[in-house]
């Protein structure tokens, strides 16, 4: 189903390069990237510079792969930390009723803010590091998780099969981790890659916007923010790092959208009845 | 047979909700004072249509619904009053088996640890594989090949087995089966209701068995109860609910269900009740039936029936005017 | 009237091609009631659409066969030909009369563009025709009920309100697909009364589907029983429930409890086989209880079991009835 379709297959290629090139960088990079070439600066695009270099004389291509990993590492960070505390919100808001109410008033509390400025205002509180990016981040997307978590909850809770393992004595803790979260898994799953998502996006906005990481080591976001002075004059120094982005948010959206039509409980439903038709 | 169950003055009132705040303001009377008892070994059986409460009732004596009012006792016990310890140990004698097979089974867990999970959440964890085996055999499936399996490679039938084998882990005394077959195929719905019978007369299991369909229940059931708008209307002693029914909705209920016989089917007489079931919001006044019923006075309308015997019948009827010649024999034998 | 020729409608799905109608010959006249009886994956709700063609194209496909209307051919019809077949010959009632109709328009509106939809007319008289058939149908105070809302009518309700949609147009035939699955016994028995009136003030021909045996025997003139998506058995009411002639429907028969109650049931063993790979001989052997080696390698067609009465059976009919015999002794 998944690897039917060739967009999915696509994204998810993409999606193994981009990784595997970005973790393995300082062993193939041929030129470093913070290496200083006075005389190369602003260069275009040949073959000693694929990409050209910046107002430093650095090598494009070189910073934009080792932003790269940046960028991932509060990709993967966000997206997991959000799922994992937006999961169990999740679980517990729908499980236990008495909770819910109390939770999902702090939840839309979090959701009243734009993400963007809800994780501005934390990082320009907190101060603007690797760590704290991550943890405003996460922050500002955790509550769509228990939102989604939850709503899946309220429905698979409902399912007969939850009462009927209830009804023989199963106590909540199994419930939950037995029954309800194995049937909540594919919303889960499909909604953390679109974290993934938004977090290099957001991160990247937030360099951009001057309170990201510490400015020497570089990201998409603050590359972008160095070029946008040299947009005319050098227009790589910007497109290839946009570029970047762009990729690896749409294959990432892709994934997610594949993921999502892979785990439509009406396409499984739909070959189940059919299965059932034929048995 | 001494008593198993006794249910007195029931009531689960749910409140409505309405309007932009949420301010309950009417009451869904979906029991509304129920008294029954179920005595050990028989099979009650219990038939009412959508709307009447059966499915309450069901949820309510396994405990996954909380009486607004009312005892449920279990070998003399109430259930309603017990802490939370002996509620759980009294849960284990009692087990229910689901409607609808396709929804009662995790799909993503495996048959056999779906069978087992009763037994794990009661530390019976000895023997667990071969335990669980010995409850594939029990309901005709095959212990080794369909262990390690997931619900959606089985049929509606066999999945309804598996629903069998879980409420028969823990050696129940009563099973509640909420429509068991109402869901299955008819030739299939022979299967599991002579699994049902055979498991009975084989483990001394008590059954309360709730349908709407009433061919199922007047073959499975020693005794009937007819429901209506969350009451008890009739409860039938033993013998044939089909000719002893004196109720004019129990009557109603039997002459309006189609029989695969098309002669007997043309010359039958059937009464067909006019308007529709009022809302369980705002049940009428006096006899909660007669603003269906063919017998209606002005009585029925102000006065509430209560359920008793009736002429020694052993049949207890809430009806002022209960129908006493027997109906006619009907579709006995084919 | 309506004519079925060897049809076959095959369904493509991710595991194969399913063989949900499997050359399936019939004919409906003028005026009668057919019911159609079969379990759940017979092919008895795809053979009722496909005589309307209103199975998506794809999944399903008609690789065989044809359906005639008045000797013309459905299936070949373009969707101008279609819509009018749709709109004035042919109607149909569904099963879940919740979701038939449009939640936000209100019972007369919808009322009255389906009676617009088969001849224009001024909006008075429609107005006027459909009160009148919400009376036909036995909705009391129609003139008021006319401009509620779906919601506001129970099950039963708006079953009535669908066959009075049905009805709108005037149709030589109506299917009805399991119309009354969805309600409860004491509906269902208005329903079923109501079909009956029907059937006398309009002259419309009744298709109906169910797996109920007892609806059938009310209702029906002629039955025709199906099996993994053919037609094993055909004929009147009395020749199907008192001279059963295929060993499938006498099953069938067996295996429902009686209201009466009592003695033990004899179920049909087994699952019905797989439609994308069905058995080579006759597809009921694997469950049948006199099959001999014959019927695995011979698929049987229907013949004649007396006059109007046919099965698809290697027994001949007094074969069966003596094996019938022997079981019910014993």
């Amino acid at each position: 189903m998944m690897f039917q379709k060739k967009t999915n297959v696509l994204a998810l290629t993409m999606l193994v390069i981009i990784v595997l090139a970005t973790i393995t960088a300082q062993w193939w990079l041929p030129v470093s990237p913070s290496e200083i070439d006075p005389e190369q600066r602003l260069s275009a695009p040949s073959v000693d510079h694929w990409f050209g270099t910046d107002d430093f004389g650095r090598d494009v291509f070189a910073r934009t792969v080792v932003a790269a990993q940046v960028s991932l590492a509060v990709g993967v960070l966000v997206a997991v930390f959000a799922t994992l505390i937006g999961t169990v919100l999740g679980l517990v808001s729908g499980y236990f009723r008495k909770v819910d109410f109390v939770l999902m008033r702090i939840i839309d509390g979090f959701l009243a803010f734009p993400a963007l400025l809800l994780a501005l205002a934390l990082v320009a509180a907190l101060g603007g590091s690797l760590v704290n990016i991550i943890i405003a981040l996460t922050l500002a997307f955790f509550p769509v998780m228990a939102r989604v978590v939850r709503s899946a909850v309220l429905q698979v809770k409902n399912e007969s099969y939850v009462e009927a393992a209830r009804t023989t004595g199963a106590g909540h803790g199994v419930v939950i981790g037995r029954y309800v979260l194995p049937n909540v898994l594919s919303p889960i799953i499909v909604q953390t890659t679109f974290i993934f998502a938004k977090a290099i996006l957001a991160e990247a906005a937030l360099s951009f916007l001057g309170v990201g990481v510490d400015p020497s080591t570089p990201t998409w976001g603050s590359m972008l923010q160095e070029a946008q002075i040299y947009l005319t004059l050098a227009p790589w120094y910007s497109i290839f790092p946009g570029l970047a982005i762009v990729i690896t948010v749409l294959a990432l959206n892709l994934l997610g959208d594949g993921l999502r039509d892979a785990f439509d409980p009406h396409n499984i439903k739909r070959k189940r009845k059919v299965k059932t038709k034929a048995a | 047979m001494s008593e198993l169950l006794e249910i007195k003055d029931l009531h689960v009132h749910f409140p409505v909700k309405k309007g932009l705040f949420q301010r309950p303001k009417q009451h869904v009377k979906a029991l509304n004072g129920v008294d029954l008892t179920v005595r050990e070994g028989e099979t009650l059986g219990i038939v009412g249509e959508s709307g009447c409460g059966k499915s309450t009732l069901a949820r309510s004596i396994i405990g996954l619904q909380e009486p607004t009012s009312g005892e449920i006792l279990f070998n003399g016990k109430d259930y309603t009053k017990a802490d939370a310890k002996e509620t759980r140990e009294m849960r284990r004698d009692v087990q229910m088996i689901f409607q609808d097979p396709y929804t009662s089974l995790n799909p993503r867990m495996k048959i056999g640890d779906s069978i087992a999970a009763p037994l794990k959440a009661y530390n019976k964890t000895d023997g667990l594989e071969s335990r669980v085996k010995e409850l594939l055999e029990l309901v005709g499936l095959d212990p080794d090949t369909h262990y390690h399996k997931l619900p959606h490679e089985f049929s509606g039938g066999q999945r309804q087995r598996i629903g069998i084998a879980r409420a028969l882990a823990l050696e129940p005394k009563l099973i509640i089966c909420d429509e068991p077959v109402s869901a299955l195929d008819v030739s299939v719905q022979a299967q599991v209701i002579n699994l049902l019978q055979d498991l009975q007369k084989k483990l001394g299991l008590t059954y309360v068995f709730i349908a709407h369909d009433l061919s199922v229940i007047n073959h499975m059931a020693d005794r009937v109860a007819v429901m209506y708008l969350g009451k008890v209307m009739e409860k039938s002693g033993a013998g044939s609910f089909q000719t002893k029914a004196q109720h004019p909705y129990s009557r109603a209920l039997l002459s309006a269900v189609p029989v695969p016989d098309p002669v007997e089917e043309r010359s039958r007489e059937r009464i067909v009740l006019s308007s529709e079931l009022p809302s369980p919001a705002n049940p009428p006044s006096g006899c909660v039936f007669h603003t269906r019923c063919p017998l209606a006075t002005d009585r029925c309308k102000t006065e509430v029936p209560i359920l008793e015997e009736k002429n020694e019948s052993g049949q207890e009827v809430a009806c002022f005017y209960p129908i006493e010649e027997p109906a006619s024999a009907g579709y006995a034998a084919r | 009237m309506l004519q079925v020729n060897n049809l076959h409608v095959h369904l493509d799905t991710p595991d194969g091609t399913v063989k949900a109608v499997d050359g399936v010959t019939f004919s409906i006249e003028a005026g009668e009631t057919v019911g159609i009886v079969g379990e759940s994956g017979s092919g008895k709700s795809v053979l009722a659409h496909s005589l309307m063609k209103l199975n998506p194209e794809p999944p399903a496909a008609y690789p065989e066969g044809d359906v005639y209307f008045n000797d013309r051919s459905v299936l070949k019809m373009n969707k101008k030909e279609l819509r009018k077949l749709r709109g004035s010959d042919i109607a149909m009632i569904f099963q879940d009369p919740m979701s038939s109709l449009n939640p936000v328009f209100k019972i007369g509106k919808q009322l009255i563009e389906a009676i617009q939809a088969h001849r224009k007319r001024p909006k008075k008289e429609a107005r006027e025709k459909a009160i009148e058939l919400l009376r036909d149908v036995g909705i009391p105070d129609p003139e008021a009920r006319i401009e509620s809302y779906p919601h506001q009518f129970s099950g039963g309700m708006r079953q009535r309100v669908l066959i009075a949609m049905a009805l709108a147009s005037e149709p030589k035939l109506l299917i009805a697909d399991e119309p009354t699955t969805a309600l409860d016994v004491t509906i269902q028995a208005q329903v079923l009364e109501l079909l009956k009136g029907i059937q006398k003030r309009y002259g419309a021909a009744i298709m109906i589907i169910t797996h109920d045996l007892g609806v059938v025997a009310h209702l029906a003139d002629r039955i025709l029983v199906m099996y993994a998506g053919r037609l094993v058995e055909s004929g009147s009411a009395e020749d199907i429930f008192y001279r059963t002639a295929m060993p499938y429907t006498w099953s069938l028969l067996r295996s429902i409890p009686s209201v009466g109650g009592g003695e033990r049931l004899v179920p049909i063993d087994g699952q019905p086989p797989s439609l994308i790979d069905p058995p080579a001989g006759c597809s009921f052997e694997p469950r049948c209880p006199f099959a001999t080696e014959a019927c695995r390698h011979v698929d049987p067609d229907l013949k004649e079991r007396g006059s109007g009465h046919e099965a698809a059976c290697l027994l001949s009919f007094s074969e069966f009835e003596s094996l019938k015999e022997g079981v019910v002794s014993s």
